[in-house]
């Protein structure tokens, strides 16, 4: 007869640290990261040695000083005698401004090539791979500066639209072109166009809530409705009504030669314009290639099933290809807007007034506080990073494979 | 994301790293050559020739020092610096001394930790304007659209006087000069705004010159000179010492002409003597040969000969000496005495 005896409890000693593979991967993880520690305190401390010999410190004292220095685009109230912190908060929603049109026309043009580089016609095929290989293989900065060179010299500068016979006229007389940038009519919000705003804010939640209606009467009934004409008819004729019951309260402003330059109107300055547009190009030429990455992944014979079934063509893209597609989409989606916020950071090369032209550039300049507008220009990218992928997470959890 | 956070605390560190090394002569002596910020390129002050020798005003004081301390005029690494790097480079130790047209303010001087050696051109900020706009006074720029080099004392006098005068602009920013003359000519920007002395040179360096006017009024002073970093009063001296030697040449008549014949021998003028070394030891005090002055003025010729050959009136930039002649000539050039 034996005797059942648990198996004894070994007791803890410092060789299992090593020997013991249970223990192991926590030691060496444990000795990384105690080196890497040591590494950053060095530097830390190197640096604040250095800075105290060069009779140096840091303090983040300036960004309550008038900045003194004058920005050719604000969206905010902003004037030379601002503080150098409201020159950062303007240069931090320029910043978003381009970042936020870029992202949005990079996945248009990004979707459309995509899609058309898997086009069975041999010309647009062809052409949309020139267009991949073109913009994807030459850096992002000389796109802009190309963009921007091209822009100002080819377009007229305002004054060739003096005199009795210029060079250069308005288009419809209400547009310019010019080497400054694009001025087009501003609207002015008279008593009452609060009203039109809100029915065409409620229009597209009702253009949302039709296309959510005519999807799942399509699931449940098989029955088609049509999408295109409902919506475009949502979206604009309920508002248009509204503006005219209510008088016609939004009239607009036109630009108009004045002294130098164009008075009046909205001017999208030549920087946002060449910036907005090299960001969406280039972006959109890789956004083309995970968007047909995402297509080529979903498997043939859903398209063969689908088109037995009678669908037509686009609609087989729409409602079969395109929504498995976006989960193989999404991930590196996300990656291409983190490029783009990151990439307008080369706005100042066509000084074009970002988060790092106004407290990286100027300020920095203009102060010599080098080392304090680099880490709070670290902080702010890392958050705004941090930021995008969080919304596009949650978006890609939405979309990604349910798994049950 | 721990990389990240490590790679940017390396950058950090990496630059200021150079920032505490005192002794900057000895290390231009170890090294054998002396770097010297520049700019990227204002013809007349500093930039490069067809053959790609540094060459111009500015210039000329990197050469003298270089002569000065190393014997050789030819021993200058010139790194070229836009309006934004500059400092950086001077504190991190990537230059040995800052010679590109730069505004000598108290911030600079005080907070900034460096030190200006003295002033090499007495300049202001002006307005360049193109003649078919008809503008003749800079009180009439109101609405204006204005290139600007961002990160320069213009930038702000610029604010400051438009402000003052309550009128509008709007700023277009510019990296370097070359890029403001080309947005300039395209008409991106109405005026073109900086040191009076540059706009002289952009200008020169235009198709058609007489198509454009520099409005007449000077907006702020903008004593130009070179500068070292804070710290290290050795280096500081030799710099200051060998631009004063520069500027007292002229004045005592030395030229480059003449120079090897006065250096010879001792001649009458004791002050004379005491800066070419034949007499006294003030080269030794500067840690310098006792011929220290001789190299520096045998280099491009005293300060009138660099002034006449890069930016004089015989120039194609043309500026009359104005406030930059001698104090004896009613100018504000003055070196304090070598005794």
């Amino acid at each position: 007869m034996t005797i059942m005896t648990d198996p004894q409890q070994e007791s803890f000693r410092p060789s299992m640290l090593l020997n013991d593979t249970r223990y192991r991967s926590y030691t060496f993880q444990f000795i990384a990261l105690m080196v890497l520690i040591g590494i950053i305190a060095y530097l830390g401390y190197n640096l604040v040695l250095n800075l105290r010999a060069a009779g140096l410190n840091i303090s983040y004292e300036f960004l309550g000083e008038p900045a003194g220095y004058d920005i050719n685009q604000t969206l905010v109230e902003y004037t030379s005698r601002s503080s150098h912190l409201t020159a950062a908060i303007v240069g931090i929603l320029n910043t978003l401004l381009v970042a936020f049109l870029a992202c949005a026309t990079a996945t248009i043009f990004g979707v459309i090539a995509g899609v058309l580089r898997l086009s069975n016609n041999w010309l647009i095929r062809k052409l949309m791979s020139g267009y991949v290989e073109a913009f994807r293989n030459v850096p992002v900065l000389i796109w802009i500066i190309i963009i921007f060179t091209i822009m100002t010299a080819v377009l007229p500068a305002p004054s060739a639209f003096r005199g009795d016979d210029p060079d250069a006229s308005m288009i419809l007389g209400s547009v310019a072109f010019t080497n400054r940038g694009v001025y087009v009519p501003m609207p002015v919000w008279g008593p009452g166009s609060m009203v039109v705003v809100v029915t065409f804010i409620l229009s597209v939640i009702g253009v949302f809530a039709y296309r959510r209606y005519a999807k799942k009467l399509l699931y449940a009934t098989g029955k088609l409705l049509p999408m295109g004409w409902p919506s475009l008819a949502i979206l604009f004729v309920p508002s248009i009504l509204v503006f005219f019951i209510m008088g016609q309260p939004i009239t607009l402003d036109f630009p108009e030669l004045g002294g130098f330059n164009f008075r009046g109107g909205l001017q999208i300055g030549a920087p946002l314009i060449a910036l907005w547009f090299a960001l969406s190009i280039y972006t959109g030429a890789f956004i083309a290639e995970n968007v047909r990455a995402g297509i080529l992944a979903v498997s043939k014979g859903q398209t063969e099933a689908a088109a037995s079934l009678g669908l037509r063509p686009r609609r087989i893209m729409n409602l079969v290809i395109l929504p498995q597609a976006l989960r193989v989409i999404i991930p590196p989606l996300i990656s291409q807007y983190l490029n783009i916020t990151k990439n307008s950071s080369l706005a100042i090369a066509v000084g074009y007034a970002d988060i790092t032209a106004t407290l990286g550039g100027i300020t920095l300049n203009q102060t010599g506080r080098a080392i304090e507008c680099v880490l709070l220009l670290m902080l702010f990218y890392l958050l705004i990073s941090l930021g995008i992928s969080a919304v596009m997470n949650i978006y890609n959890n939405a979309v990604r494979l349910k798994e049950r | 994301m721990k990389k990240s956070v490590f790679l940017g605390a390396l950058t950090v560190a990496g630059l200021t790293a150079g920032a505490a090394a005192a002794a900057t002569l000895d290390d231009v002596k170890a090294r054998g050559t002396l770097n010297c910020g520049v700019t990227t390129g204002l013809v007349g002050f500093a930039a490069p020739d067809s053959n790609g020798n540094w060459d111009g005003f500015d210039v000329g004081v990197c050469r003298a020092v270089a002569a000065a301390v190393l014997g050789d005029p030819q021993a200058v690494e010139f790194v070229p610096t836009t309006g934004k790097t500059r400092f950086t480079a001077l504190a991190s130790g990537e230059i040995d001394m800052l010679a590109r047209n730069t505004t000598w303010t108290f911030s600079r001087d005080v907070d900034l930790k460096f030190e200006f050696v003295g002033v090499n051109y007495y300049d202001g900020q002006g307005f360049m304007v193109p003649k078919e706009l008809g503008v003749s006074s800079a009180k009439d720029l109101d609405g204006a659209t204005v290139c600007i080099q961002t990160g320069t004392t213009t930038e702000l006098n610029l604010a400051d006087y438009f402000r003052k005068n309550s009128m509008n602009y709007e700023p277009v920013p510019i990296e370097t000069n070359a890029e403001a003359q080309q947005q300039y000519l395209a008409g991106a920007c109405d005026v073109y705004t900086t040191d009076a002395s540059g706009l002289a040179a952009t200008r020169a360096a235009f198709e058609d010159p007489s198509a454009h006017v520099l409005l007449p009024e000077i907006v702020s002073k903008e004593p130009l000179g070179p500068l070292v970093r804070h710290g290290d009063n050795e280096w500081g001296d030799v710099v200051r010492w060998t631009l004063n030697a520069l500027i007292a040449a002229e004045e005592l008549g030395v030229t480059s002409a003449n120079i090897a014949d006065m250096a010879s021998t001792a001649g009458d003028s004791p002050e004379i003597n005491r800066l070419l070394g034949t007499e006294g030891n003030l080269g030794e005090m500067l840690g310098l040969e006792a011929d220290w002055a001789v190299k520096a003025i045998s280099a491009g010729g005293n300060y009138g000969e660099l002034f006449e050959k890069n930016i004089g009136e015989t120039t194609p930039i043309g500026l009359a000496r104005g406030l930059n002649a001698q104090w004896t000539d009613g100018g504000l050039l003055y070196s304090p005495p070598f005794r």
